[in-house]
């Protein structure tokens, strides 16, 4: 019953198709709006707050010099307190241990801490394929996943839902897979969290396995931390006798003393808040409290290929934070689905060609040209990931990724041009002929006129060229080179 | 070779020609700003900013004060080694999800307040009860000592052992998923009450 991104086309064609939505456009407007004023209001309460990015990249760039050490450094404290390691070196795997786990024990529904990785890794899908039953219990996630729908933010996944759509898909869709939405129901958002609340309660309370991901992993005590607002988390993380976490194996970070950095840049950046109203941090199995049998997997899935990435790889320093998307100004237009993939957003597009490289498929190759460059990400941007920058570098890359095939026409156009313009006899000579061309095209009778040039409107050109060409108007060449009237006039001086 | 080799030798070969990071920079705020009845009235401000109520008091009025709070409540479970006496408060006895679901509230101690961020920090120990018995009812009332209070993030993380479990509660559960707008309460309890002891 999920949809999944399989299939998306590539940037330009899903962002005019998601800008037809006007009330997706008006959704998206509002709530991104409404998150940048908060995110701004608790931001600039801190002093200190560029020493805490400073410190945030730089703690972040460090691990991950020596990933290697602080990854079985992680390995070595999770088995001490009980724990169970699995590595997974991409999705297949990794679903495939989970899978596993819920087998053993006979498990046939698991409740879901809203987690980043296990959707990069399509788990619900590969869950339900094995008979298991994957229940989001973030009331986004939730919201997403009875409308069939797909995540369009890293923070609110159904941003794109206002509240009298999500009332719909609470009413028609939760009693098909347990409590029924109270009736009546209104779309005031506190009745429509109520109907939730009632709907998972008797999820929780029955599950025997959770599946997490982790905000942050501490290399040197093991210790997980989960970062949420609604209690879902600790519902999932306290309750169930089993819980298997999915952690990408960037999220380490070296010592607890860390997280003191961490828990101050994340929540005012994501939902603009002090602090989000729970953080839960666990070390292993503790006894008497909690899940009893504890797993973590450590997910590669691509980590590795922007690691290898000189620019990219600081993109491995993100939090999931999801404030790049808010104020950027491309996001707040097309919304999060036009990217895609779960990431979505200016850290999506370059997030995505890092982790599964350019050259491989249209659709992520056209991310790295979804934005403006204007910027506003990497001030936002509380690891100080300079996204512009990795999406210049990424253009390069999947052009490079292109050469060798048949070339495309503005490369056609361009090589052309260089030949002219590589020798000056050649240029004077095409200018020549332009006027030419310039003072015939004048002699004809009708056009229009731009300032005091004629034009000839649009030129139809072949294939994807069109779409350029259709929107410009192509002035008639001049009817003398500069070249010609600067010898004619003595640069000038004698103009007639 | 195993995932985890595979893994291991993926990353030592991405970062094999990686210049060599700097120390991070700690020049953040190390030093706490306020103290006193400064940092008090930061706390109960930053606290009932999200909408949980916060009583003053000293120690000897904790009990007139817990039975205040709990005034209409049908069921309340007392952790072990809760220090004062809750009339009619129940002990935790390893109550299943599902019983601690009829449970109304809770009343537990804490380790750590947070001024700066209105936080009020549980370590799980003696008096906090594990985990599940201050997420399962509606209401909580947590109990914290004026000198429990610290300025900010740095000073509640330098406090706090990472090998016991912590459960850090700012406000009561809340949700923006709808629209953006905080809505108070969704799974953990809706109604936070703050008892601050001087």
């Amino acid at each position: 019953m999920s949809a999944t991104f399989v299939g998306m086309p590539a940037f330009p064609e899903a962002a005019r198709r998601a800008l037809e939505n006007t009330q997706q456009r008006h959704n998206l407007a509002h709530a991104t709006g409404t998150i940048r004023d908060k995110r701004a209001a608790v931001v600039a309460e801190v002093d200190d707050w560029e020493a805490l990015r400073l410190a945030g990249a730089a703690i972040k760039d460090q691990t991950l010099r020596h990933l290697d050490d602080h990854l079985v450094a992680l390995e070595a404290a999770l088995q001490e307190r009980g724990a169970t390691v699995h590595w997974a070196r991409d999705a297949e795997e990794a679903c495939r241990i989970v899978a596993d786990v819920a087998r053993a024990h006979d498990v046939d529904e698991v409740v879901k801490v809203k987690s980043m990785a296990t959707q990069e890794i399509g788990l619900n899908e590969a869950l339900e394929a094995e008979g298991i039953s994957a229940w989001e219990t973030d009331l986004a996630e939730l919201i997403v996943q009875l409308g069939d729908d797909l995540p369009s933010h890293i923070l609110v996944p159904a941003i794109h839902r206002n509240r009298s759509e999500i009332r719909e898909i609470f009413r028609s869709a939760m009693g098909e897979v347990g409590r029924p939405a109270p009736d009546p129901l209104s779309d005031d958002p506190a009745d429509l969290a109520g109907a939730a609340r009632l709907h998972l309660r008797e999820k929780f309370l029955r599950a025997r396995m959770a599946v997490s991901g982790a905000n942050f992993a501490v290399a040197e005590t093991g210790t997980l931390v989960v970062v949420e607002s609604e209690g879902n988390g600790r519902m999932c993380l306290t309750l169930p006798e089993v819980l298997v976490s999915v952690v990408g194996i960037e999220k380490v970070v070296p010592t607890w003393q860390d997280l003191e950095v961490f828990l101050q840049l994340l929540p005012r950046s994501s939902t603009g808040e002090r602090m989000n109203p729970y953080t839960s941090t666990w070390t292993g199995a503790v006894p008497g409290d909690g899940p009893q049998e504890v797993h973590v997997v450590l997910l590669d899935n691509g980590r590795t290929r922007a690691l290898a990435d000189e620019m990219g790889r600081q993109a491995l320093r993100c939090i999931r934070c999801s404030a790049c998307l808010n104020v950027c100004p491309v996001y707040e237009r097309t919304g999060g689905h036009a990217y895609g993939s779960v990431y979505p957003g200016p850290i999506g597009a370059i997030l995505n060609p890092l982790l599964k490289g350019t050259g491989v498929d249209e659709q992520t190759d056209s991310l790295p040209y979804a934005s403006s460059l204007c910027g506003a990400c990497f001030e936002a941007c509380p690891v100080r990931i300079d996204i512009p920058s990795v999406l210049v570098e990424l253009r390069g890359q999947v052009v490079d990724a292109h050469r060798g095939g048949v070339p495309k026409p503005e490369a056609v156009a361009m090589r052309g041009a260089g030949w002219v313009l590589s020798s000056s006899a050649r240029t004077a000579r095409s200018e020549r002929a332009a006027a030419f061309a310039g003072r015939l095209l004048n002699r004809l009778p009708g056009g229009r006129r731009q300032g005091d040039r004629r034009v000839l409107g649009s030129i139809p050109m072949p294939g994807a060229g069109s779409a350029w060409s259709q929107a410009r108007d192509v002035p008639v060449p001049a009817t003398e080179s500069f070249r010609d009237w600067w010898s004619r006039t003595d640069g000038g001086e004698d103009e007639s | 070779m195993s995932a985890r080799d595979d893994i291991l030798a993926r990353v030592r070969e991405a970062v094999s020609d990686a210049p060599e990071v700097a120390e991070p920079p700690r020049d953040y705020r190390r030093a706490p700003e306020l103290a006193g009845e400064d940092l008090l009235a930061q706390f109960v401000e930053r606290v009932e900013d999200y909408r949980a109520t916060v009583t003053r008091c000293t120690e000897a009025e904790v009990p007139r004060e817990l039975e205040r709070l709990l005034d209409g409540v049908l069921r309340v479970v007392v952790p072990d080694g809760f220090p004062w006496s809750v009339p009619g408060g129940e002990p935790d006895n390893a109550k299943s999800a599902a019983e601690l679901n009829d449970v109304d509230a809770v009343v537990t101690t804490s380790s750590v307040g947070i001024a700066e961020t209105g936080t009020v920090v549980l370590s799980h120990g003696p008096g906090q009860g594990r985990r599940a018995l201050s997420l399962v009812p509606d209401l909580h009332v947590c109990v914290i000592h004026a000198d429990q209070v610290v300025a900010g993030v740095n000073e509640a993380v330098g406090m706090l052992d990472p090998l016991q479990p912590q459960t850090w509660i700012s406000g009561p559960s809340a949700t923006s998923d709808i629209e953006l707008s905080r809505v108070e309460g969704v799974h953990g309890p809706r109604t936070l009450h703050v008892l601050l002891v001087e």
